[in-house]
């Protein structure tokens, strides 16, 4: 278990990096629902080479790395109807609420804007009760 | 030029991801069951994201960004409607699938094909999104 704590504080700290870079570089918020979202539904057009780009590396380093560990694994459920459910509500949701674990929760809390901060205490209060209530269904 | 940070910060931040252990599910819903088996690395990949984070802002004030163009303005504290809502959705699909926008890309590679439905799935939802809040805009307030 601290084995794991230590590597989720490297790993964030790499997140936290990389979130860092993007702004002081390329002056940008490195959120990913906005940076999918904004080429999705076309608001973002503008930007689509960075956004693209942001998307491919974040897509192929851990593709790299996991094969060079030798795989890894998601422990994703096996159950399409939850996957899919879970899909729409992550897509709608996120764009909804303009922001998601990496726009709201690592770039709004670390500015302390009230909109990151509250976005995130009601995903994670919504997540938590969800667990509770489906723990059995979701199995695991 | 942006392009090619574009990409290292992408790299970067999937590193990060799949280090973290973001990218298995089951970490993600042991934290969020804080009344079962919980899981506390994801608080510790937070605080080790917010920590760079915090200083990159502290460095923003008189500065532009290196490749020019200017830092995001400082967002409305307002909250709305479509904040909660969307957060609320949001929070729903994360604790059921255990995947976020970001961890959801960077397992592309061997999610499998669950992993592939729920990408999917996750851009119908953003297509239609502002669909909804444009509804959700123009109806009125209510308690």
């Amino acid at each position: 278990m601290p084995q794991d704590w230590l590597l989720g504080l490297l790993g964030g700290g790499l997140i936290g990096l990389a979130a860092a870079m993007y702004l002081l570089i390329n002056g940008r918020i490195m959120g990913a629902s906005g940076i999918l979202g904004g080429l999705v539904d076309g608001s973002g057009r503008h930007a689509w080479m960075e956004r693209g780009a942001l998307l491919l590396g974040l897509l192929v380093v851990p593709a790299v790395l996991a094969s060079m560990m030798g795989g890894s694994e998601t422990h994703l459920t096996s159950n399409w109807a939850i996957i899919v459910i879970a899909g729409l509500c992550v897509g709608v949701g996120t764009r909804m609420a303009n922001g998601c674990t990496s726009g709201h929760g690592v770039c709004g809390i670390s500015r302390l804007s009230l909109r990151g901060i509250m976005s995130t205490v009601v995903y994670i209060g919504a997540g938590a009760i969800t667990i509770a209530l489906f723990r059995s269904m979701l199995g695991g | 030029m942006r392009a090619v940070s574009a990409f290292i910060v992408g790299g970067l931040f999937g590193a990060g991801l799949l280090i973290s252990g973001m990218t298995d599910t089951t970490k993600v819903q042991g934290w969020l069951d804080f009344f079962g088996d919980w899981d506390p690395t994801l608080a510790f990949v937070m605080g080790g994201a917010i920590i760079p984070m915090a200083i990159a802002w502290r460095l923003t004030p008189d500065r532009a960004p290196v490749l020019g163009g200017d830092f995001p303005a400082r967002p409305t504290s307002e909250l709305d409607t479509n904040l909660v809502v969307g957060s609320i959705l949001f929070g729903v699909g994360w604790g059921l699938s255990g995947l976020c926008p970001g961890p959801s890309i960077a397992s592309l590679s061997f999610g499998g094909w669950g992993g592939l439905a729920f990408v999917a799935a996750m851009i119908a939802g953003m297509y239609v999104a502002p669909q909804i809040k444009s509804r959700l805009d123009a109806a009125p307030e209510s308690a």
